[in-house]
């Protein structure tokens, strides 16, 4: 797909995030919304995956270590196929297969549950360690936020891959620089994300707009050139991005739009594909 | 038995893991800086490309566990239960147990009977942790014959399994000729009238020789032997507690959650009375292990003493 096809795709999962996320009160759209375009590129440019056979054994991988960006995730699976679109407005409903935080043995390919921050890049180093020690040659990719990283399990595992020389692993780091109580700064910084990544013996890519295709394009496409390391790529992205009001704006971390919000967000959305 | 053989349950782990390491290469074996200790290095040393070390990030080792479990391939991972219960609690319940994975937790160094390290490694609460996780299968094996037995029916188990293992030698009672073991099948090691026993880990083999001693003092004791805590044999522990009207339980854990309160579940619909024999709710100290276990009641002659003062004799 060409980097236009690939932001129409976007801006329908960034409509989809809004639908979820209203449709059940409640939910994380800013960080859905800025990891929107790399989930895209992944699941339509990058990753083997089969909608008809989301558990096929040679598919590349994708733990969604920020787990609470699960609208994100859930949207993309939705628009690749892997379940109707429509069900997006059963999230976070009692009974739905899309649960506030993934479920790997809930919703079709999501491949790791996740939801407690730092586990998920665990699981991720784990499925990559598995892929080398059989021989196997699918990739695995784990998300992370930037205030996921306080973490200290994140460490762990970045020594762990490292050492190990993981280079069927990509980590990308969703650096919109805003968290639950404030700022990455405010609250705890974990700056430098790249050179802390580095002295853990990754090959670091730093992406000056993860919300651009041709940069996530390029950055994905060197990572997966790239032997001897794993690769984390730290991506700079706009927390909210596609909704004028939710963008850069800490207090849309975790709270869903009433309806007239949700309104105008889609009206802007719906706009914005109309251009691209 | 003072002349009967004794084995650790993580020397049994180590070996059959060797032992199946020979037969099949669809598993590999993980370990946080303590190989030399729960024994996985006699693993290690046989197959090296197949074990990796973590080092001392037990959060990690659990969630990489949990990674490789995802893709169908088989995975043990070892560290002591203060750290794999306790530390890794959170990674075990949501990597491990939420998604339901097939990853065995074969934990070492569990109870008082660690010894000279002292409270901080003697975990007493690792069984009461595991079991209540959702899908845990939780299994205390009771000497080298059960451990074995233990180890080679988890790496096919369809599930999540935490494997509680010791540092001591314990005795070897089960004759691994005749030996057979199933996942939540509890066994009656002794066949008797006036009281139930029902016991795990290393208490069984207390159990066995308390009930002896019993015998002569005119007490019939039956003793069970429930090498998996999670999912409890519940028919079977009702059936012999209706049977001799009284239940004394026996654990190396605090007798808050384990296999004392499950026990005591199995019975609440119908009672029976029941005495938890277990650690009191303290923390352990340094000393050797028999000496601990003396101390805190949990040898054959503290078993004995607790029926006995609970039948009123």
């Amino acid at each position: 797909m060409t980097d236009q096809e690939l932001a129409r795709v976007a801006n329908e999962v960034r409509r989809g995030i809004v639908t979820g996320v209203h449709a059940a009160k409640a939910g994380h759209p800013g960080g859905s919304l800025s990891i929107a375009d790399i989930l895209t590129y992944l699941y339509f440019e990058d990753m083997n995956v089969d909608p008809a056979d989301p558990r096929k054994a040679d598919r590349d991988r994708l733990v969604l270590s920020k787990g609470h960006a699960a609208p994100a995730l859930y949207s993309v699976l939705a628009s690749r196929g892997f379940f109707p679109v429509e069900e997006l407005e059963t999230l976070r409903h009692i009974g739905s297969r899309l649960q506030g935080h993934p479920n790997m043995n809930d919703t079709p390919g999501v491949d790791m549950s996740t939801g407690s921050l730092g586990q998920g890049i665990s699981a991720a180093v784990g499925m990559a360690l598995a892929a080398k020690h059989w021989h196997e040659g699918w990739r695995t990719y784990a998300v992370l936020g930037d205030g996921e990283i306080q973490e200290g399990q994140v460490w762990e595992a970045a020594m762990f891959a490292g050492n190990q020389r993981l280079d069927n692993l990509c980590l990308v780091v969703d650096h919109n620089r805003l968290q639950i109580d404030g700022s990455n700064e405010e609250v705890n910084s974990p700056m430098p994300i790249a050179d802390k990544f580095r002295a853990f013996k990754f090959n670091v890519i730093e992406v000056a707009d993860g919300n651009d295709m041709a940069q996530v394009r390029e950055a994905f496409q060197a990572a997966r050139a790239h032997k001897g390391e794993p690769t984390c790529i730290v991506a700079e992205t706009i927390k909210g991005k596609g909704v004028s009001f939710m963008e850069d704006q800490v207090g849309w971390h975790g709270k869903a739009p009433d309806d007239e919000q949700y309104a105008q967000a889609m009206a802007e959305l719906e706009a914005a594909g109309k251009e691209l | 038995m003072a002349d009967i053989k004794k084995v650790a349950t993580r020397a049994s782990y180590g070996e059959e893991l060797v032992a199946l390491g020979a037969e099949r290469d669809d598993f590999v074996v993980l370990d946080a800086d303590l190989a030399a200790a729960t024994q996985t290095g006699k693993f290690k040393a046989a197959y090296p490309e197949r074990f990796y070390d973590a080092g001392i990030a037990e959060a990690n080792m659990v969630g990489i566990a949990a990674g490789i479990a995802t893709t169908g391939k088989k995975v043990f991972c070892s560290t002591f239960a203060m750290f794999a219960a306790g530390r890794a609690f959170e990674q075990v319940r949501n990597s491990i147990g939420y998604p339901h994975l097939n990853v065995n937790i074969c934990a070492t160094h569990a109870g008082i009977s660690v010894g000279e390290d002292g409270a901080t490694h003697q975990c007493n609460e690792d069984i009461a942790l595991m079991r209540s996780i959702p899908g845990m299968t939780v299994i205390v094996p009771a000497d080298d014959t059960e451990a074995r037995a233990a180890v080679r029916a988890a790496l096919d188990f369809d599930g999540p399994v935490y494997m509680r293992l010791g540092r001591l030698a314990v005795p070897v009672f089960n004759d691994p000729d005749t030996y057979e073991f199933e996942i939540g099948k509890g066994i009656v090691v002794r066949e008797g009238s006036d009281v139930t026993i029902v016991a795990t880990g290393l208490m069984v083999a207390a159990a066995l020789e308390a009930a002896e001693s019993l015998a002569a003092k005119g007490v019939d004791a039956e003793v069970i032997n429930i090498h998996t805590v999670k999912p409890l044999d519940e028919e079977l522990v009702r059936a012999s507690a209706h049977k001799t009207g009284r239940v004394v339980t026996c654990e190396e854990h605090s007798v808050i959650g384990g296999l004392g309160d499950a026990v005591l579940a199995a019975l609440a619909a119908d009672p029976v009375p029941v005495r938890k024999v277990g650690v009191n709710d303290v923390f352990g100290e340094s000393g050797p292990a028999v000496d601990l276990l003396a101390k805190s009641g949990l040898d054959a002659a503290g078993v004995e003493r607790q029926v006995l003062d609970f039948l009123g004799k």
